[in-house]
């Protein structure tokens, strides 16, 4: 046993509000929910995927069920009075964690991160883009901004264009002041790679964007739930992200957006609940963000939303970055101690809470299945990065990711299950 | 602990760096080749008919990917000869995790089968049944 110092955040205490931490692994998976036959303590390492839940937030979840739940703007009665109240607070909430301070009108809730990425691509892009405008990205986008503005581009006739990422995973600067030039108008950019684990210079790239009268968006997927993040220091036009990542419900993400650009944007869904007045040749519009916010929204998950705010402004996000960077670090270090495991990005004192690697001569599909038996669960695969993976030259890799609840001691327990794999095909 | 594991028991392990029948056959009746995209697994299988052009002779493989992939194509090309070309088609998920041994879990399924579906969709393509360059599995989402 290492000597171990203690935490930026009370780990212990953060783990007593998550059930599922306690749980087992190993049995029968057809049967979900029902866990007799486990028996393997579960060691969760795949929170870049999701995070989990605490109890705070699934009992704002139930609490609006049982007390509260209703349609949102519809009924004058009492119980939808109060959970638009809620529902409307929560995009302030929200608003408020980001640093937006335009509040609700600047935060549009979405199913998730990839949904906000597409609703400006066809809101704004659809309209914007054409033959001889170029959107900028990095060669270390999620597939989530890659893909989307990339067939947005094929739609418009507009280009794409990739920051290169250096030998150390880091964006090479230079290379994006040559691609961002005066055909630019989007600048789509990953502020924490989930592959690289690289924390980009946003407020840099933003700064360029705006000198050539493009946009700047920013995809907080991996940011947001591991580092204080203000939308407006970084002066993103667009940023955004998922609660699933962040203690938050699955079906609920954000759109933040700057005021004057969402007022400006056609809407991307039509319906109910977005419009202000209809007649059946023509419609108008509801304020922001509700514009953007057609049919019956996530109520329960906005609810839930607001709440995995609430439980991460309590533990400190200053807090949760020292932890994650921690935790970075020390798997970092204990990963390097092997000749034959190779790990993407910078070094371990400079990045965010994740190490993706391959082990010499194991496929990261049988190292992730080897580690599955132990307990161990992480993510094997391209991640959504699949042409960065392409350009690392591996098929996949093998991804541990950390969140507030992680521990060096599962870190130790992910290297001896690694260990376990080695000796397997030794 | 010991180095035991579910999936990776001796036989596909043994199979897995001792691969039979690995490399390519002289003269094949046809090869082909197949992926899955999203594990980078590759796998080429020739296969040499007798006189009867129905009954398989010989099998072998080459090939790159996850031990799964690789300890199933190996096994193949030993449970194959002597089979039709018709058994081969009759071929299914359950008969390979019978002759893998092991449970396989769902999301290495795909791992498993990628052999078998080369060897079915080559003797198709020589049957003249479909037409196509390469088979490629179903692209997971990872
Ligand atoms: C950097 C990054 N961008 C976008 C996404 C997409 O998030 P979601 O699947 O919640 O839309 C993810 C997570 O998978 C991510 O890590």
């Amino acid at each position: 046993m290492r000597v171990q110092e203690s935490y930026p955040v009370d780990v212990d205490a953060i783990r007593a509000d998550f059930p599922i931490l306690q749980r087992k692994v190993g049995g029968d998976i057809s049967t979900p929910g029902e866990h007799d036959d486990d028996d393997t303590p579960l060691v969760y390492l795949d929170n870049a995927a999701t995070s989990h839940t605490p109890e705070q937030v699934v009992d704002a979840i139930v609490d609006y069920y049982h007390g509260y739940n209703s349609n949102v703007h519809r009924g004058i009665h009492h119980l939808s009075q109060e959970a638009s109240v809620a529902y409307e607070n929560a995009h302030d909430r929200v608003a408020e964690f980001i640093g937006a301070s335009g509040g609700r009108e600047e935060v549009v809730f979405t199913k998730n991160t990839t949904e906000s990425m597409n609703l400006v691509a066809y809101a704004w892009g659809l309209d914007e883009l054409g033959p001889g405008d170029s959107v900028v990205m990095t060669e270390m986008e999620h597939h989530a901004s890659l893909v989307t503005w990339q067939q947005i581009a094929k739609k418009t006739g507009a280009e794409v264009r990739y920051i290169r990422v250096d030998d150390d995973g880091r964006l090479d600067m230079e290379h994006a002041k040559e691609l961002i030039d005066d055909s630019t108008k989007m600048v789509s950019v990953v502020h924490v790679s989930n592959t690289l684990g690289t924390v980009n210079p946003v407020a840099e790239l933003a700064d360029m964007a705006h000198e050539v009268g493009a946009y700047a968006f920013v995809d907080g997927a991996q940011s947001v739930p591991t580092r204080p993040v203000d939308v407006e220091a970084i002066d993103a036009d667009f940023f955004a992200f998922s609660g699933h990542k962040m203690c938050g419900p699955t079906g609920i993400g954000a759109l933040y957006g700057k005021r004057d650009i969402l007022d400006e944007m056609q809407p991307y869904l039509y319906g109910g609940e977005m419009i202000r007045s209809v007649t059946y040749e023509d419609s108008t519009w509801e304020d922001l963000p509700w514009k953007f916010e057609a049919g019956t929204p996530p109520i329960a998950q906005g609810v839930g939303f607001a709440a995995a705010v609430d439980y991460l402004d309590d533990i400190g996000m200053e807090n949760v970055q020292a932890h994650e960077e921690l935790l970075a670090e020390y798997a970092y270090d204990r990963l390097t101690e092997f000749d034959d495991i190779e790990i993407y990005g910078p070094p371990g004192d400079d990045r965010g809470g994740l190490v993706a690697f391959n082990l010499d001569s194991v496929h990261a599909h049988d190292l992730s299945s080897i580690l599955n038996e132990q307990g161990v669960a992480i993510r094997a695969g391209d991640h959504c990065t699949q042409p960065l993976h392409d350009k690392l030259g591996v098929a996949a890799s093998t991804r541990a990711s950390f969140y507030i609840y992680n521990t060096r001691e599962e870190i130790d327990a992910l290297v001896d299950a690694i260990d376990t794999a080695r000796e397997l095909f030794a | 602990m010991g180095i035991g594991s579910d999936m990776y028991r001796q036989q596909i392990m043994d199979h897995y760096k001792n691969p039979r029948n690995h490399g390519r056959l002289e003269s094949p009746t046809f090869t082909h080749t197949g992926e899955n995209p999203s594990c980078g697994d590759t796998i080429t299988m020739d296969v040499q008919l007798a006189d009867d052009g129905e009954t398989i002779e010989r099998v072998a493989f080459s090939g790159d990917g996850c031990a799964i992939s690789q300890a199933s194509a190996s096994m193949l090309t030993q449970r194959l000869p002597g089979t039709t070309l018709s058994e081969l088609e009759a071929m299914d998920t359950d008969d390979i995790t019978e002759m893998l041994g092991v449970d396989i879990s769902p999301m290495r399924i795909k791992c498993a089968v990628l052999a078998r579906q080369v060897a079915q969709d080559g003797a198709k393509i020589h049957d003249g049944e479909i037409e196509i360059e390469q088979t490629k599995t179903e692209d997971g989402d990872d």
